[in-house]
This record gives C-alpha cells, sequence and structure tokens, in this order.
C-alpha cells in the first residue's frame, strides 16, 4: 500500500463480501420457491425475496466500485485521498440506509414500506430493481455526490492518468443516470422507455467503464506491462463498449410501445456488444502472456482472467443468443432472460470486485503483495467452485427457458404459464442444486480469508517460468485453458 | 503496425465515437418522443389508469409478473391478461380469490385486500396495458 488513505477502501471490500453472502442466501429462498411455491408464504413472499436478492447486489456491487476506486484513484494519481473522513462518513450512511432499505423490505409488507416512507408524495417504488423508497434513492444520489468529489479533487489534484479518468468519466455516468430512477410518469411506455437508461445504460454502458479501468489497473500491476499499451487497449475497448452499447439500448424497446425501427437499431446495434467483451477477453489473455514480471499473487490473475472470460460468455455470448429481434419476440421475459442475467452480472461485475478485492485485501491487510500459498489455494477452489456452479446456473436456466418458449409461446398449442412452470421443475431443482454449490463456493472464499493467514507471504521462486508451472494450485496458464 | 495506432488515436475514437453516439441516441429519442402519441395508448390514460398504476407500483406486482415482458418470471406475463382473463371481471375475480394463507406447495399470489375502488383501478390500468401497441407482443394469449 503506497499511500494511507488507500486504507479507507478496506471496509467498503469487507461490506461488499457481507452482503455478497445474503445476496446468494436470499438467491437460495427464491431457488426454492421455483419449485416450492409455499416456502416461507406468505412471510417472505417471492417479490420480497427476489427485491432482497437484487438490490443486495447492486448495493455490493456499488460497494466494491467505490472500494476499487478509493484504493486505485490515490495510487494511480500518486497523492493521499481528498478526505478519507469523509469517505469513512458515507461507508456508515450507505451501509445504514442500505440495511434499514432490506429490513424494511423484510419486515413490514411493501405497501405499508411504501407509505411509511411517503412515497405518494414522489412517488418512485415498485419498479423492477428500483424498488428503494424515495428516501433512500434521495441517499444514494448524496452518498455518490459525496463519492463524487473525493474521488474527482483527488484526479484532478494529481497525476491524470487514462485509469483515474476513464474510471471517473464510467463513475460520473453512474451517478447520472440513476437521477432517471426519479422520474415515474403515469405513462407506461414513457415510464419503461427511461426505465432502461438507468438500468441499460448502467450495465450496457458506463459500468463497462468502471470494469475496464480496474481491470486495466490490476493488469498493470500484476503484469507489468508498458502503461502506454494498456491504456490503448482500454481506450479501444471502452470505445466499442460506448458505440455499440448506447444504441445498443434498442433491444429493449422491441415489445414496449415504441416505434418498430427500434427492432432494426436494436438488434444490430446490441449484435455488436460482444464485440468489446471479446476484446477484453483478448486483452487480459495477451498481457498476462507478455507479462514483464511474475506476481506472487496468481489468485488475483486468476480472477482477472477469469472476469474476461465469464463477461465476455455472460454478457457477449449469452447476450447475443437472444437479443436479435425475431428471436426475442419468443424468448423476451422467459428464463432465458433469467440465464442471460445471471452469468453476465456474475462474470462482468462481480468477478470484477473480487479481482480488485483479491489483489488489494492481502496489502490492504499488511502483507507486501499477496497472501500466502495456503490461502491461495483456497481462494482458487472459491474461483472454481463459483464459476463452475454459475456456469450450470446458467445453462439449467437455458434449458428452462428453450422448453418454456417453446411449450408456451412456440408450439402448434400454446399452454398455460403455470402447467409449462410445473413442466420444467427438474431444471429449477437442478439449478438449485448448482445454486448450493455456489453457496459451498462462497464458503470457501469466506475461508479463504482466514486459513493461512498466518503463513508465510507467497513469493516467486526465481527461475521464471518454472516458477510460473509450480504455482498453488496448478499454474495460471493452465488455469486459463481451463477457464475457456 | 503497433505505431501506426497510436493512443491518441484509441482516445480520439473513444471520445469522438461516444459523442456521436449520444447524439445518435438523442436523436433517436426525440424521435421516438414524437412518435408515441400514436403508439403508448395516452388517449385511455385516465385518473383510474394512474391510480392503478400507483397500485401496480405499490403492492411491487413486477416482483414475480412481467408486464410488457419487463419484470419478474415468476408469475404470468401481464400485458395480455385483460384478454386472457376475460376482460376486468375477470381480473378482478382472480385477484379477489386469492387464498390468504397460500396454496399447499403451490405458487400463489398473496391475498392484497383491496377495495372495489381500487380493483376497479387495476383492472383498467391492465386493461390500458393490453392496448398499447407493443408490435404484436406477446406471441399468443398465454403469454
Amino acid at each position: 500500500m503506497q499511500y494511507q488513505s488507500q486504507a479507507v477502501a478496506k471496509p467498503y471490500f469487507i461490506a461488499a463480501i457481507g452482503l455478497f453472502v445474503g445476496q446468494i442466501v436470499f438467491g437460495l429462498i427464491m431457488g426454492l420457491q421455483y419449485v416450492m411455491g409455499d416456502f416461507l408464504f406468505p412471510e417472505i413472499p417471492f417479490n420480497v425475496a427476489r427485491m432482497v436478492h437484487t438490490n443486495l447486489l447492486i448495493v455490493w456491487l456499488l460497494f466494491g466500485f467505490m472500494g476499487a476506486a478509493y484504493y486505485l484513484v490515490p495510487e494511480e494519481s500518486e497523492r493521499e485521498l481528498q478526505s478519507p473522513g469523509l469517505a469513512i462518513l458515507m461507508f456508515w450512511v450507505f451501509l445504514i440506509a442500505g440495511a434499514l432499505t432490506i429490513l424494511g423490505y423484510l419486515l413490514v409488507p411493501y405497501a405499508t414500506l411504501a407509505d411509511i416512507t411517503g412515497n405518494e408524495l414522489f412517488p418512485t417504488m415498485g419498479r423492477e430493481f428500483l424498488e428503494q423508497p424515495t428516501v433512500t434513492k434521495i441517499g444514494i444520489v448524496i452518498v455518490a455526490l459525496a463519492f463524487l468529489y473525493n474521488i474527482g479533487m483527488t484526479v484532478l489534484k494529481g497525476r491524470k492518468t487514462v485509469i483515474n479518468l476513464v474510471l471517473l468519466i464510467g463513475l460520473v455516468g453512474l451517478a447520472v443516470f440513476f437521477l432517471f430512477s426519479f422520474y415515474n410518469p403515469d405513462n407506461l411506455v414513457k415510464d419503461k422507455f427511461y426505465w432502461w437508461w438507468v438500468v441499460h445504460l448502467w450495465v450496457e454502458g458506463v459500468w463497462e467503464l468502471i470494469l475496464g479501468a480496474i481491470l486495466a489497473f490490476v493488469l498493470i500491476k500484476t503484469t507489468g506491462v508498458d502503461r502506454e499499451v494498456i491504456e490503448k487497449w482500454l481506450y479501444v475497448i471502452i470505445a466499442m463498449s460506448l458505440i455499440t452499447g448506447l444504441i445498443g439500448t434498442g433491444h429493449h424497446y422491441f415489445w414496449i410501445g415504441t416505434p418498430a425501427y427500434w427492432q432494426w437499431w436494436g438488434s444490430i446495434f446490441s449484435a455488436l456488444e460482444p464485440i468489446p467483451f471479446f476484446m477484453m477477453t483478448v486483452f487480459a489473455f495477451n498481457m498476462v502472456n507478455r507479462r514483464r514480471r511474475n506476481h506472487p499473487n496468481k489468485a488475483a490473475m486468476l480472477w482477472a482472467l477469469g472476469t474476461s472470460v465469464m463477461a465476455f460468455l455472460g454478457a457477449g455470448v449469452w447476450g447475443f443468443m437472444h437479443t436479435l429481434a425475431p428471436v426475442n419476440f419468443y424468448t423476451h421475459g422467459s428464463q432465458i432472460t433469467a440465464a442471460h442475467g445471471h452469468m453476465a452480472f456474475y462474470g462482468a461485475y462481480v468477478m470484477i470486485v473480487l479481482t480488485i478485492i483479491s489483489y488489494a485485501m492481502p496489502m490492504l491487510r499488511g502483507r507486501q503483495a499477496a497472501n500466502s500459498n495456503r490461502s491461495q489455494v483456497l481462494e482458487m477452489w472459491s474461483f472454481w467452485l463459483m464459476t463452475v456452479s454459475m456456469v450450470f446456473i446458467t445453462l439449467f436456466l437455458t434449458g428452462a427457458g428453450i422448453l418454456q418458449v417453446y411449450l408456451q409461446r412456440f408450439s402448434d398449442n400454446p399452454q398455460p404459464f403455470m402447467v409449462v412452470q410445473d413442466k420444467i421443475a427438474l431444471f429449477y431443482w437442478m439449478r438449485e442444486v448448482a445454486g448450493l454449490v455456489f453457496l459451498i463456493g462462497l464458503v470457501t472464499y469466506l475461508a479463504s480469508f482466514f486459513v493461512g493467514s498466518r503463513d508465510a507471504e507467497a513469493v516467486i521462486t526465481p527461475g521464471g517460468e518454472n516458477a510460473r508451472v509450480n504455482g498453488p494450485a496448478g499454474s495460471v496458464s493452465g488455469a486459463t485453458v481451463n477457464s475457456g | 503496425m503497433a505505431q501506426a495506432f497510436t493512443k491518441a488515436m484509441a482516445r480520439n475514437i473513444f471520445y469522438g465515437g461516444s459523442l456521436f453516439f449520444i447524439l445518435l441516441f438523442l436523436a433517436l429519442t426525440f424521435d421516438t418522443s414524437s412518435a408515441l402519441p400514436e403508439l403508448d395508448n395516452r388517449a385511455n390514460l385516465t385518473k383510474t389508469v394512474a391510480l392503478g398504476k400507483s397500485l401496480w407500483e405499490k403492492n411491487d406486482c413486477i416482483g414475480c409478473h412481467t408486464l410488457l415482458g419487463e419484470g419478474a418470471y415468476f408469475a404470468p406475463e401481464l400485458g395480455n391478461a385483460y384478454q386472457r382473463l376475460g376482460g376486468k371481471a375477470g381480473i378482478i375475480g382472480f385477484i379477489q380469490s386469492r387464498p390468504k394463507d397460500g396454496i399447499p406447495g403451490r405458487r400463489s399470489m398473496p391475498q392484497f385486500n383491496f377495495t372495489d375502488e381500487q380493483l376497479n383501478a387495476i383492472a383498467e390500468f391492465l386493461k390500458y396495458s393490453s392496448e398499447i401497441n407493443a408490435a404484436g407482443w406477446p406471441p399468443n394469449v398465454q403469454g
């Protein structure tokens, strides 16, 4: 750790991991409700479990992004953070606001929560992913502004690197597009149209800038490849992200009452959206192959390579599968969508946050560069358990989705929704089993923070190639072959 | 080749490309706004429909159902519930008939204890939604 104020990232990362655990627990509850419809009913109805599952995801990813920014911006700017105190204050504000909101979902009926928080004065609640009470949304804006001030001032006063600039553009975009969550017209089509300005322009727009910046930072640090090379790649990747992703929003405007020309704009541009993700895969593998040194933190390298592959599969391949309008006509709002959502979020955003945590946490906990071999081995086990089980969650949901689309929409005798749901229950059971393996992977991940924490740090034994091959749990290069 | 493509060129592609496509996206948005009155059924957007939408949101219906294909995939599509359930009476009857403690072993919609006025508003909202021109979606009455 080169700057003391980088330490504020630590509570952000710890909170992120804690909320991640909550997200997975509620995911398992929902998975069970899919096959045991009365599980926890009426105490925790499905919609409440889903709100908790998705909102925890968003909040812990935001904690992860903020932690990442607080860690890497001082190092890139070559100066201390503008105000570490403000960062800690905002940590508590965000954590308490988030916890109260989740408790609100769980302890009172949603309609009561809307009444308590005065939703009728300024109605913004009850829309997918934006279920937070209006006061919570205002709190998020305040936290975001304080965060942007802190990061922005640090960037402006320090060394201006491409990584810092791209990260800052991404974070400003995140805050700006969130403002559309306050626009909730009675007109359903307009409501849906601008709702996507938060949801799509986040995950298929500005978040990709944040993802790219974090990945570039970790690759510079772990591979020692020249900054000029990495920054050039970063520019091209994020250029393609926005060039394809902005008009790519159109793939959400096929069937919601918007003009039919969106079927062309949306299909063509979103068919190009895999390109930046594919470039990210090539980029990560290229940089690792051209590395000038072997970094002792092999777990972080594995996460960095893993996120580049899984983001391409989840966002790129699984996104393309149902993005063309004639295909989407049948798959829209089915389990295909759920399959894509799971692998895309895991591959692109869960894994990039785990990448920066993996890279930074050893230093934040007083190590020189890496954890001990034992904890790295355990962390790599958790990587494979979580990643492989997420692949299977996605495959089972895809199977469920294909059958659902066929039985309910495509065949000559379309059957009712619930009849079809009963017929495809096997796939939901298998998804739940894969989810349990994911939970085991997550517990392994938590354990990796404690096991071997008193052992000596992992070091690179001299001798280049050999050191690479002798790494824990097989080599990094071996791991990369398997992940493709 | 490596020298031919410089970082400055990459940067210009990013700023230039982003700016161009932001402007294009805004132009398409502007055009969409002017085309919407023909498509979005705003002529039937009454006070009752607006009340129905607020009840739809206040009870987080989107947390289980899809509406025009967006939402959760736990319960049936409602963009065409008006047709599938047989009009307003069918919608109201279904919502009213949900058992308070659910159905053993099965998914069930909660009992929300809506007043008659609220039930009417929700049904009106779903009727209005079903009349939005959604380019022929969903493919059939099963949603």
